[in-house]
């Protein structure tokens, strides 16, 4: 894992104290609420409906045990006990108060973790795959680079002040993990035909209430163009990219309003004038840090397959969690774990403080130290060898960590929606805890097999909606709360936005709704095989409507 | 019929409150000052600036609430949910204190 040097503890250091001084003042009368406001938003503090929240940046997703144990210690401590981790591999306390947040920051910073840019029109926190430096399918680990674009965009004077926030995802694998086409800039590191690494860019992917899937601008970016061509990116958004209107200030309406081959042009020209100045990452630098995120060193485990299979035969429990949640790792004695944190009927990513200290522990002994939290709000575990799976199984029981679910209908994203965020217009945890409980028996669920269900409380689309293979998205109606249905989206390599279905239901018929899309699946698979996603893009939306919208009729 | 109050969030915690008829920011909505007119609901618009100014609360707004019997009931849910605290978790919040009440 990456280590912070002398100038990283300075700076976060001095950050802390900066707005300590500006809390001080705040509540000393000094400084207006128009004058504090952009300031505790550069340091991650929000208001929500009951509190302040405090959103501290996993820079991708990444954390050791002992940090774990902070954020532990500190929901402990300054919040309620528990703490929601986002789709954007961030967590956050919902009820800190003001007059502490500095000597929260003060624990942060003490284990190397900060709430910077976690808010404001800036670069946020890098996001990539929660399975990086893992996965078997993974060509490269994605998360020197990430660091390296961390580094690089921490307090950039020529990017703070963006027309919008801006979000960039890195993958090293074929498989996307990380949704980078819902991304402003996307990044997947792979290799060329003689074998050097390097990126294909996406730009101009988002969600929200545009929501559009990113242009490919270049197939191969060399590793050591990488901070030169971002930087060129983001000077052309940065001069060109709209202001006189919030809703149309992302760089996705530039790169829609421009066209793809007119900002590739912009982009490549002023990369031109980039290239070969000290933005040009020195290899040496690149190896210093990828050095942090060198792979650990596993001993061979190879009695694991043994153990593993009497396991299974002897626990059917354990021998589906180990089917839905455990993942290949690049060496065969070894699995990524996905810790879901979506018990059945639960709030989705919701973790208690003493959750938090267990998987920190689990994480400890039998992880090499590491943790992961993936955009689809679980943990992950990503170096368990097969012979620990049964004990880490068994740990996992202990405090409601092991449901079986990771991929599966009940593995369900949701933002915080209106039980917290002043944003929202609609709740989305309790329309997330009635599926889970309707769909929540194992039987069922593996019989369905994959489909994402991804839910938003307002346009958003913090929960992920319009890239859900079914999209739920809550507005306010008349009063009333009111659910539109989306299918088809899905944030993978083949990325697609989905179709909306028709009018709305009320909260009391959303379930009913979603239920119905499903049979309609289970009746037209071809086999079950076919999942829900591969289902719809064969037939398209036309039965799902029949069924959704015939049947509203027939019952009225 | 619905009338209005004025509420906040208190500037040292985030607190939801509720400025009551003897002046003060109160922590439940039993006890808010209650505009019927015009005049009134420009009062609390005026006090709201006030309290704005002096640093005890922010996000101050004027909300529309029903009269039921004695109790205040807020018309839009998110502003029943403040009230009373997350759906979702009936042990954090306002209604941790006062468990006969639900939100939406």
């Amino acid at each position: 894992m990456y280590r912070y040097d002398e100038f990283d503890h300075a700076f976060v250091s001095a950050r802390v104290d900066q707005f300590k001084d500006q809390v001080e003042r705040r509540l000393a009368g000094e400084l207006s609420e128009d004058q504090f406001r952009p300031l505790r938003l550069m340091n991650g503090v929000y208001l929500q409906l009951h509190a302040y929240m405090l959103r501290v940046a996993i820079p991708y997703g990444t954390l050791s045990s002992r940090q774990m144990r902070k954020l532990a210690y500190i929901a402990r401590h300054y919040d309620r006990g528990y703490g929601h981790f986002t789709t954007r591999q961030n967590l956050q306390y919902n009820w800190p108060a003001l007059k502490d947040m500095p000597k929260v920051l003060d624990e942060l910073a003490s284990v190397e973790m900060h709430a910077l840019q976690t808010s404001g029109n800036c670069i946020r926190n890098v996001t990539a795959d929660h399975f990086a430096g893992a996965a078997a399918d993974e060509v490269a680990d994605p998360r020197p680079y990430a660091e390296i674009l961390r580094q690089w965009s921490s307090m950039h004077p020529e990017f703070s002040y963006l027309p919008r926030k801006f979000k960039i995802a890195v993958t090293g694998a074929e498989r996307d993990r990380a949704a980078i086409q819902v991304h402003d800039i996307g990044l997947h590191l792979k290799k060329n035909a003689t074998g050097e690494l390097g990126f294909a860019v996406y730009v101009g992917g988002g969600q929200g209430r545009t929501p559009m899937v990113a242009k490919k601008i270049r197939d191969f970016l060399p590793v050591e163009d990488l901070l030169s061509y971002t930087t060129a990116i983001m000077r052309v958004y940065n001069l060109n990219g709209r202001r006189d209107n919030k809703y149309k200030a992302r760089i996705k309406i530039l790169v829609h309003e421009t066209g793809t081959e007119e900002l590739t042009r912009q982009v490549e020209a002023e990369f031109r004038v980039l290239k070969e100045t000290d933005l040009k990452l020195p290899q040496q630098d690149v190896d210093a840090i990828d050095s942090y995120f060198a792979p650990p060193s596993l001993p061979l485990r190879p009695e694991g397959w043994s153990e593993l299979a009497a396991a299974r035969k002897a626990d059917h429990s354990f021998s589906i969690w180990v089917d839905q949640n455990v993942t290949p790792h690049k060496n065969p004695d070894y699995g990524v774990v996905t810790i879901s944190l979506k018990p059945i009927g639960g709030i989705p990513g919701d973790a208690t403080d003493a959750q938090m200290d267990l998987v920190a522990d689990i994480a400890e002994k039998f992880s090499q130290d590491e943790i992961r939290v993936s955009h689809e709000q679980n943990l992950v575990l990503p170096h368990v060898a097969i012979a620990d799976l049964r004990i880490v199984y068994d740990l996992l029981l202990t405090d409601g960590l092991a449901t079986a679910n990771a991929g599966l209908i009940t593995d369900i994203i949701a933002c915080p929606g209106l039980d917290y965020c002043a944003l929202a217009n609609a709740r989305s945890i309790p329309v997330a805890q009635r599926i889970s409980e309707r769909f929540g028996k194992p039987e069922r669920q593996s019989d369905i097999g994959e489909l994402k269900i991804k839910i938003s409380g307002c346009i958003n689309a913090c929960g992920h909606h319009h890239v859900g293979h079914i999209g739920i998205l809550g507005v306010e109606k008349k009063g009333e709360e009111l659910y539109q249905i989306s299918l088809g989206g899905s944030g993978d390599e083949i990325c697609t936005i989905g179709d909306i279905t028709g009018r709305g239901f009320s909260s009391e018929e959303i379930v009913d709704a979603v239920e119905t899309i499903v049979d309609r699946y289970l009746d037209i698979r071809t086999d079950k095989e076919e999942t829900f996603l591969a289902t719809y893009r064969r037939v398209g939306a036309a039965p799902f409507k029949d069924a959704l919208y015939s049947e509203a009729a027939n019952a009225a | 019929m619905s009338v209005k109050v004025l509420t906040a969030n208190r500037l040292t915690d985030g607190e939801a409150v509720w400025l009551g008829a003897n002046g003060e920011w109160l922590e439940h909505i039993d006890g808010a000052l209650i505009a019927r007119h015009a005049e009134a609901v420009t009062a609390l618009e005026e006090a709201g600036k006030a309290a704005i100014k002096s640093n005890l609360v922010i996000d101050v707004n004027v909300i529309d609430v029903e009269e039921r019997g004695t109790d205040l009931y807020p018309l839009r849910l998110r502003e029943r949910i403040r009230q009373l605290g997350p759906t979702i978790r009936l042990d954090l919040g306002k209604q941790a204190e006062k468990p006969k009440a639900t939100a939406a």
